[in-house]
């Protein structure tokens, strides 16, 4: 009875162990961002382009990199919903007959899924090469738009089989066509289509890899897809690599506006999930 | 049409699903303007059978149907007969209602509007009709823009039958359509569906005998994918020809 008593008491103290350390490395990471960044957390920061000098410690902000981020997040997620909700809705409404094509197509997105992000950049840049296009705004979005569409498509997939098929069989007895009972499992994934959009903002925002060929960098915010746009990522990247201490600072503070954004993005989606879920049965 | 008239007509009906033999030699008349009730034991092909009558067996995999579904004098299984128009012939209702993701009246108005009914005034007398029809009007007619998931689940599945009803279907089959509803909310499904029998030939899959007693004019009895017997009501449970029949209905007392 002992030796059972302490066998139980030995595995809880593991397992508290490692869920303190997991709780743990969230709050250290914050914190340390927050201690560091929040001293250079200026106003500035989040209304102003660089300055003269800005990176050798003068002033402005990174105003230029927070668009650009936002504008390659926007862009790629909206291009990869377009693209990935009429691939989840074919796999999974009109291959009826072919489940094993289906899901070899599921086992090829989930593969497209593991890819590292700088061969999604790679390959981005690859295209842009063969199209004559320099670095940019567009050439960001489309190697974005690459790496996030495996994870709409899975996302979305997954979404689609929650709906019950008899909801589907209610559709087709009144008489609709299978692309009329697509719009009905459509309007009953809302919510799903909410989340897989903020699951793939949420990716989009915080990758570096996909924009360091392709993207570029700029100070200026970028009024056209062909000019060069900067990335939070990239712009905490260069920050951090200063031997200037306030520029660090402001890689700090930077870290600090991208962790927000990507907080704020899942909290969003946490609370729009459960709204929308309310209304259903 | 005449009462009685044969309004499904199944000839020589096999339906083998992944590579089991679901139904076997269906031969059957079923007739216009009556409740006829399929009884049987889980698995005999039950549903199945009803399901090949709207052809939504369509949407699954490896399912071979062979043989002639009749409904009005045409074949069903006909590659040129437009599945869409066979579908709006027949209103399912299946074993749990599964209301549409969108408000009451949209519920109800979404077939008449696939079909091709756009005006809101039409709409909306087709929408008060049907919820007349099934009893729902005076409950809803104050929150028909309110969410369908709202609803109880007795008062949901009314809501579906009207919203077949509103495709102005001849035939209406149901699933097991009460299995899933308080006592209260079944009986008020079989009143409707006796009162529907007027202007509807009605098909119900049901594994409660008293229920079958108590709507249906016939009964079919189903066992291992086969028609065992096919008689008026009372004579099915009171008085079975076969010997199968006798040890399924011989929990029934009358």
């Amino acid at each position: 009875m002992r030796r059972r008593n302490l066998e139980e008491l030995f595995f809880k103290f593991l397992m508290v162990l490692a869920t303190l350390i997991v709780g743990g490395s969230f709050f250290l990471i914050v914190g340390t961002i927050f201690y560091k960044g929040a001293p250079y957390m200026t106003f500035d920061m989040l209304t102003k382009i660089p300055g003269g000098g800005f990176y050798i410690g003068k002033e402005g902000g990174i105003l230029n990199a927070i668009i650009g981020s936002m504008y390659v997040a926007g862009g790629a997620t909206i291009l990869g919903l377009i693209i990935s909700i009429p691939v989840a809705i074919y796999i999974n409404m009109y291959m009826d007959g072919q489940k094993f094509l289906a899901n070899t197509l599921r086992m090829v997105f989930d593969v497209l899924f593991g890819i590292p992000s700088i061969v999604y950049g790679a390959f981005g840049f690859l295209i842009m090469v063969y199209f004559g296009l320099r670095a940019s705004l567009l050439g960001g979005i489309i190697a974005v738009t690459l790496l996030v569409i495996p994870i709409l498509v899975r996302t979305l997939d997954e979404v689609i089989r929650t709906v019950p098929l008899e909801l589907r069989d209610a559709a087709l007895s009144l008489g609709s066509t299978r692309w009329e009972t697509a719009k009905v499992v459509l309007r009953a994934i809302r919510p799903g289509i909410i989340t897989a959009i903020l699951i793939s903002f949420g990716r989009a925002i915080g990758d570096v890899a996909a924009v360091l060929f392709t993207a570029g960098f700029s100070d200026n915010i970028p009024t056209s897809l062909h000019e060069p746009a900067a990335t939070l990522p990239l712009a905490i990247f260069f920050q951090l690599g200063s031997p200037i201490e306030e520029v660090q600072g402001r890689g700090y503070a930077s870290a600090l506006i991208l962790t927000i954004v990507v907080l704020i993005i899942t909290i969003l989606s946490e609370l729009l999930v459960k709204k929308f879920y309310k209304h259903k049965s | 049409m005449t009462k009685d008239k044969a309004h499904i007509s199944v000839q020589d009906l096999n339906v083998h699903i992944g590579g089991n033999h679901i139904l076997k030699d269906i031969n059957i008349d079923i007739p216009n303007k009556s409740v006829t009730s399929i009884i049987g034991p889980s698995g005999c092909g039950k549903t199945t059978l009803l399901k090949t009558f709207n052809r939504l067996h369509d949407t699954a995999a490896d399912v071979k149907v062979t043989g002639k579904v009749l409904v009005d004098g045409e074949d069903i299984y006909d590659p040129n007969t437009e599945i869409t128009h066979i579908r709006k012939k027949m209103g399912l209702l299946s074993q749990r209602p599964y209301p549409l993701p969108m408000s009451i009246y949209d519920n109800v108005a979404y077939g008449p509007r696939i079909h091709g009914i756009r005006k809101k005034q039409d709409l909306d007398i087709i929408v008060e009709k049907q919820l007349k029809a099934t009893a729902l009007w005076n409950e809803v007619k104050d929150r028909l823009n309110s969410s369908a998931t709202r609803l109880s689940i007795g008062q949901q599945q009314r809501l579906c039958l009207a919203r077949g009803l509103a495709v102005g279907p001849e035939i209406i089959l149901g699933d097991e359509s009460t299995s899933a509803l308080d006592p209260v909310s079944t009986s008020i499904i079989e009143d409707l569906f006796v009162k529907l029998k007027q202007d509807y030939s009605i098909v119900l899959v049901t594994h409660i005998l008293r229920q079958a007693a108590r709507v249906s004019d016939y009964i079919i009895f189903v066992y291992n994918g086969r028609i065992v017997e096919y008689g008026k009501t009372e004579q099915v449970l009171r008085d079975p020809h076969e010997e199968l029949t006798k040890e399924y209905v011989k929990g029934y007392i009358v």
